[in-house]
């Protein structure tokens, strides 16, 4: 198939979205298609070669905080040659209710549309959706995919219709392979946790609270932690002598957080609620890490139930002090656990969501006579 | 000569009287043209807000351009007149900010001749654009002299100021063009 993506954000940004699309177009590009993305970027930086750049993203105010988009008659120009030339069987416009590429892409363009919703419409926007301009685009969209059931929900509630659930995939190929960061795992083991410690919902402190029982019969023992937040309040959960086996990362880029997922002997998920997937628990088990994890249902799903990561009671520190170190103590388990991980984790691989993609590229084609031309 | 005296005490009070009351007559004034030029500033930067909102909603610009400026102007209306002061300059310097990158953008004067009525369209806003920054400087002008005014001495031992409210600065991004 010949597949047109348009992204609405700037491609030299790292954003969800993005890479979204990037791992997206490169999965659908490993199954034999034609795959070009339409964004804006500088054409001067080095791009990958199935991007179209549209210049610079222009920072403008919208939605209560200033965004890097592109709009305005000349990006409409750049859509229109990218539509003609592109001849494709299908276009595809990720967040067609951002104002920039892909709402002038739904606009510019006549036939098969597929659009993908990521993030949950606040009420204010969606009452400009459903008039003027923004109408007429988005009702030419044959197929709409929400990759989160909060996005979905907002959709049809607000818009009517419905909406496929494809949520986003997990690129296991960036995990697999890595050095570990330069003295880490260490003598003793490692515990490794990843997410804001200032959102009590990642649950650090059921995580500290268990170190706390577990650091003073194993010496070596240290904890890993990265993302955004304040070391100090942390540290200060923390009983004084323990407090020098903690290290903080603090917000990674993607290659640190691979680095810091193959540098622990045991990745922890202590959330304690509000995860309707757990992407970084997946990213965790794609890099072979044995998973300690509050049970909740998200977890339990990803984990298969227990048998790919072991669970612990939501909340208690005690029983995860319990599970972790039973799990230190057997390096047996920890390796039978990696694999099993490992094998798990596919069923949530690109290549799988992509395939999922498509069979709705293939079904929105299905009615339509005509590919994906100008509209007059 | 005591009558002399006391006589000459009263025509210093009535005096002193006469005086302080006219400076009061002439704070209360300035408090008034303050509510003036607020009322001006207002009207104002809703003409704009309108303007903005009719080309945004005219279709006769591209999708995304329009549906920035809907944004920027909806942001502009919300929660009316109970907003605090600061985030209603921040709207509307943001409502600033989104034309200027609408207006600026590569191409957008020559589109305009492709589409009836455009242009007007874009010249009204800029007209509403240029009176909000003028109606700004008189009004933060007139809120200084009345500042300025509140904080002579008199004013202060004699309270003249009264219950009038302390009038603050408008401050906001209303430059249009980078010229």
């Amino acid at each position: 198939m010949r597949i047109g993506i348009a992204c609405p954000y700037s491609w030299d940004v790292p954003g969800g979205v993005q890479s979204h699309i990037r791992d997206l177009a490169e999965a659908l590009i490993d199954k034999g298609h034609d795959v070009s993305v339409i964004a804006p970027a500088d054409d001067d930086k080095p791009l990958p070669g199935y991007v179209v750049p549209t210049g610079a993203a222009i920072p403008v105010p919208y939605n209560g905080s200033v965004a890097r988009l592109s709009f305005g008659p000349l990006s409409l120009n750049r859509v229109r040659r990218w539509l003609r030339d592109g001849n494709f069987d299908v276009l595809h416009a990720h967040e067609p209710t951002v104002p920039s590429l892909s709402l002038l892409a739904c606009w510019a363009a006549s036939g098969p549309i597929v659009a993908t919703v990521h993030t949950a419409m606040p009420k204010s926007r969606v009452l400009l959706a459903t008039q003027g301009v923004m109408r007429s685009a988005l009702e030419k969209i044959d197929g709409r995919i929400a990759v989160s059931e909060a996005a979905r929900t907002t959709l049809v509630q607000h818009l009517g219709g419905d909406a496929v659930l494809i949520p986003n995939g997990v690129a296991t190929h960036r995990y697999r392979d890595a050095t570990p960061l330069p003295g880490w795992p260490g003598e003793g083991a490692a515990i490794g946790f990843l997410g804001r410690m200032d959102e009590p919902r990642k649950g650090l402190a059921v995580l500290l609270r268990a170190f706390e029982v577990l650091a003073p019969r194993r010496p070596g023992l240290r904890l890993l932690i990265a993302g955004p937040g304040d070391p100090a309040d942390a540290r200060a959960k923390l009983p004084a002598a323990l407090r020098d086996r903690v290290h903080f990362l603090g917000e990674v880029s993607e290659e640190q957080k691979v680095q810091a997922l193959h540098s622990v002997d045991i990745f922890c998920s202590p959330n304690t609620g509000g995860e309707s997937f757990g992407i970084v628990t997946a990213e965790a088990m794609a890099a072979g890490a044995a998973i300690v994890a509050s049970d909740l249902d998200a977890f339990r799903m990803v984990l298969r139930g227990g048998t790919a990561g072991e669970l612990f009671r939501n909340g208690d520190a005690a029983d995860l002090a319990r599970v972790a170190g039973a799990l230190l103590d057997d390096p047996g388990r920890r390796a039978e656990l990696s694999v099993a991980a490992v094998d798990a984790v596919r069923a949530y691989d690109w290549s799988v969501v992509a395939r999922e993609v498509l069979s709705v590229y293939e079904t929105v084609v299905l009615g339509r006579k005509a590919t994906v031309g100008v509209a007059t | 000569m005591t009558l002399f005296y006391v006589a000459l005490v009263i025509l210093v009070v009535v005096v002193m009287a006469v005086y302080v009351s006219w400076r009061a007559g002439r704070l209360d004034r300035l408090h008034h043209r303050t509510d003036g030029a607020r009322t001006a500033l207002d009207l104002a930067l809703v003409r704009r807000s309108s303007g903005a909102y009719e080309l945004a909603s005219s279709g006769l610009l591209d999708p995304a351009t329009s549906l920035l400026l809907e944004d920027a102007v909806r942001r502009t209306k919300e929660n009316g007149s109970q907003r605090a002061v600061f985030d209603r300059e921040l709207a509307e310097s943001d409502l600033t900010r989104a034309l200027r990158a609408a207006f600026t953008q590569p191409e957008f004067r020559q589109s305009l001749k492709d589409n009836d009525g455009a242009e007007e369209l874009v010249i009204a806003v800029e007209a509403a654009a240029r009176q909000v920054f003028l109606a700004r400087k008189f009004y933060n002008d007139i809120v200084a002299r009345t500042l300025e005014a509140r904080r002579r001495p008199l004013v202060r031992v004699f309270r003249l100021a009264g219950h009038a409210a302390q009038p603050v600065f408008f401050e906001m991004d209303d430059v249009l063009t980078d010229e």
